[in-house]
């Protein structure tokens, strides 16, 4: 069967920040919606239907849903929620236009974690209540676990790590919407205090508020819209397994998965990819996903950063926007966040941060601690 | 373009109880078996899986669609959770329908599952923080409370009487005493309503659903495969769906304007020009005995503040001329929230393939329609199947 194809025609961020006391979750959505509309040139009319991204626990309600409508313009209108990463709801949004019943579809996914009081205590309550609650671990230790086991299996140092965090955090300097641009050295990292061996503190991304809204449209009506397309070439997610015991630790295994999906609807291989976003929600993240990627080979990856080959004007460019260690850390907003900004790079809208004769992004993205749910997008101009 | 044509062609369902001995991954688990069994499938014939489940609240898990994956056969697969409150369980199988009707994927098993009585005192609790952080919350409201404004508005607007709406609650307790999976089926006059205890004036206990612990579950497949696995598919040939604000007391609560709008667009897409003639079986959700009647106005099954009049006349019974909720429906079967309204679309399901038992509707209909309702008096999901 042939499919509709479908594209990104419209992209609106805020910036994002380490607390916005000033705006509620509603207005940060509805800046991100009303920009995204004006990108892709639609109003909430000529929208078919929405698609919000929002975990209950993370947004403070028992039924998130119930709010997604007003700030975006979806009153009355086909309006969803899905409790996972943004770039799941993106694969949702692609789905219905492949229907063939809808045309326009908006997506939108926001973080306002300054009002989480209780962070570390919501992230427990995602363990198995029976099985792994009670040891009381922190998801940190968890990661922590993760990143010992991917250390172990590919040589990889935690020097290495650390050079991820002053790659990133660097980067973000260049970005004028990231809440954690700095200039730091590899000692700084390994220097800062211990969390959960092997994680030290500036391993770990830091929390931000801030949201994003894309419009997607069918190829066969873009006629009727001003946005700039920016092509889903394949759309991939998945997840291993629930529960801590039985997983297969080190390898993002769900990643790999996801990617494969992706490559194959996309009928491209990893060589072909220009430059990716990818989760760097802990340091070893990043090297751990562009490896399960495809994108080098296992144990590769460190030494890949090391050249500088991930770095801006290197061959590879990886989470030149600062990722969630520059940018911050935006939970189901995540994804989002990293196919907004390969879509500026496709445009060539990313200013200073611009990578030149960019034409394949990927952007990648995993739930965290304690899931195993992955997914990936890769995307052209 | 030619849309793709998806069936459901098999389906599972747990009994539905008070407090399940199995976990919620547990129950998941046993509604993808029997589901998958009931076609001849193993998971490996499942491509992807939606999930879907109703506030994490219930179980006390954040994520729970992490939890409950291994259990929902969602293990290495394109797995994703769905949700739009009360009304996911007619949404999943939307959800699903999109995974398959985009050509992405030839099969899909849709789950749904709910295990409420992990929620202390009891899941009444889960609900006090659906509303507004500043405007609704520090007036304590419950749920109870808000149906009761909502139900008390429908019978001023139209001068219906609690004990007409009572009826609601016999037709669809007894029609549950033929369902295997039923938690309160019984034999209930309009006097035992009537004379139930009160909890918030209109509404006294036997005109709710019980809370409950369930799963459900259902298969999907492209045409080209459906009839590999069965020679009887139930196609999904209509989905609506529509959230309204959630400044609910801003609107008119007398009718469900969204559902309306859900139903035009499932309606629109099944091709349905006079839904209360062409619609001869429905499942609408009734979680409390006014909102079959509030619904079926909303589907367009009956004219506004006259569905009463089609319950009176026997028209709704199973015997009648137009069914509603043959099943038992949530007052009868239970109410694990997106469990129910999978049962609702496996009701029909089974009715339109003439397999429903001693629950059986005469004269072999063609067409019937599940739906399902939630958020803050807010969402409307719709599903129109043909056999």
């Amino acid at each position: 069967m042939k499919r509709r194809r479908v594209a990104i025609v419209g992209v609106g961020t805020t910036a994002f920040r380490s607390v916005t006391p000033d705006v509620s979750y509603r207005e940060l959505t509805h800046e991100a919606a009303v920009k995204a509309y004006l990108d892709a040139g639609v109003e909430p009319k000529d929208i078919d239907g929405f698609v919000s991204t929002a975990e209950d626990f993370l947004e403070g309600y028992s039924i998130a849903d119930e709010y997604a409508p007003d700030q975006i313009g979806g009153v009355l209108k086909p309006v969803q929620t899905v409790p996972g990463d943004a770039i799941q709801s993106l694969a949702v949004a692609a789905m219905m236009i492949m229907t063939g019943e809808f045309n326009i579809v908006a997506v939108q996914a926001m973080s306002k974690a300054s009002n989480m009081l209780t962070i570390p205590q919501m992230m427990n309550f995602a363990l198995d209540p029976v099985l792994n609650r009670p040891l009381n671990d922190s998801v940190h230790f968890v990661a922590g676990l993760d990143m010992q086991r991917y250390m172990h299996e590919t040589g990889t140092t935690k020097e290495q790590c650390a050079q991820v965090v002053v790659k990133n955090r660097r980067n973000a300097l260049l970005n004028p919407v990231a809440a954690y641009g700095c200039d730091m050295r590899v000692d700084h990292v390994l220097n800062s205090p211990w969390v959960s061996a092997p994680l030290n503190a500036l391993d770990i991304s830091q929390h931000a508020d801030g949201a994003v809204a894309l419009v997607l449209a069918a190829e066969d009506i873009l006629g009727s819209i001003s946005g700039v397309p920016v092509w889903i070439e394949g759309i991939g997610w998945t997840s291993e397994a629930a529960s801590l015991e039985s997983r297969e630790w080190g390898a993002a295994l769900s990643t790999k998965l996801a990617a494969q999906m992706a490559f194959k609807q996309a009928g491209m291989v990893p060589g072909d990819i220009d430059f990716a976003e990818v989760c760097d929600e802990y340091s070893f993240s990043e090297l751990q996903h562009i490896e399960a990627l495809g994108l080098c080979g296992s144990g590769q990856a460190g030494h890949l950063l090391e050249s500088g080959e991930t770095a801006l004007g290197g061959a590879l460019p990886i989470n030149v926007s600062g990722g969630a260690l520059g940018v911050g850390h935006l939970f189901e907003c995540s994804g989002a966040y990293k196919v907004a900004e390969v879509c500026a790079q496709l445009r060539g809208n990313a200013g200073r941060l611009q990578i030149k004769d960019a034409e394949v992004g990927l952007a990648q993205s995993w739930r965290g601690v304690p899931s195993t749910t992955s997914a990936v997008v890769i995307l052209t101009n | 373009m030619k849309r793709r044509r998806v069936a459901i062609i098999g389906a599972g369902i747990t009994k539905f109880m008070r407090r399940a001995q199995e976990t919620g991954k547990e129950l998941s688990f046993e509604a993808s078996r029997m589901a998958l069994d009931s076609c001849n499938m193993t998971l490996d014939d499942i491509q992807c899986v939606s999930l879907g489940t109703a506030p994490d609240a219930f179980d006390g898990v954040h994520m729970k669609s992490e939890y409950l994956s291994d259990g929902a056969g969602g293990w290495r697969k394109p797995y994703m959770r769905n949700f739009v409150g009360g009304g996911t369980g007619v949404f999943a199988p939307i959800h699903g329908w999109f995974h398959v009707a985009s050509g992405m994927f030839d099969t899909c098993l849709v789950v749904t599952s709910e295990k409420m009585s992990t929620c202390h005192p009891h899941p009444q609790g889960a609900f006090l923080t659906i509303f507004d952080h500043t405007t609704e919350q520090p007036l304590k409201p419950t749920l109870i409370w808000i149906f009761a404004l909502e139900m008390n508005r429908y019978m001023t607007t139209y001068g219906i009487t609690k004990e007409q709406i009572a009826l609601v609650s016999v037709q669809n307790k007894r029609n549950a005493l033929d369902h295997p999976a039923a938690q309160v089926a019984e034999e209930v006059t309009v006097e035992d309503v009537l004379n139930s205890e009160v909890l918030a004036w209109p509404v006294h206990r036997l005109d709710i659903s019980p809370a409950s612990d369930g799963a459900a579950a259902v298969i999907l497949a492209s045409e080209d495969v459906a009839y590999r696995y069965t020679d009887k598919p139930v196609w999904i040939d209509g989905v609506g769906w529509n959230l309204d604000t959630a400044y609910w007391a801003t609107r008119d609560l007398y009718y469900p304007r969204y559902l309306e709008k859900a139903a035009r667009m499932a309606y629109d897409m099944a091709g349905i020009k006079e839904p209360a003639r062409e619609i001869e079986i429905a499942e609408p959700y009734d979680p409390f005995n006014y909102k079959m009647l509030h619904h079926m106005e909303g589907l367009l099954l009956a004219p506004r503040g006259k569905a009463v009049e089609l319950v009176e006349k026997g028209v709704t019974a199973r015997t009648g001329d137009r069914p509603m909720c043959p099943s038992g429906g949530a007052l009868g079967v239970g109410n694990p929230i997106s469990a129910t309204g999978l049962m609702k679309i496996i009701e029909i399901f089974l009715q339109l393939r003439g397999e429903a038992g001693k629950r059986q509707v005469p004269g072999n209909p063609r067409c019937g329609l599940a739906q399902a309702w939630g958020d803050l008096m807010q969402v409307g999901t719709v599903v129109v199947m043909r056999a």
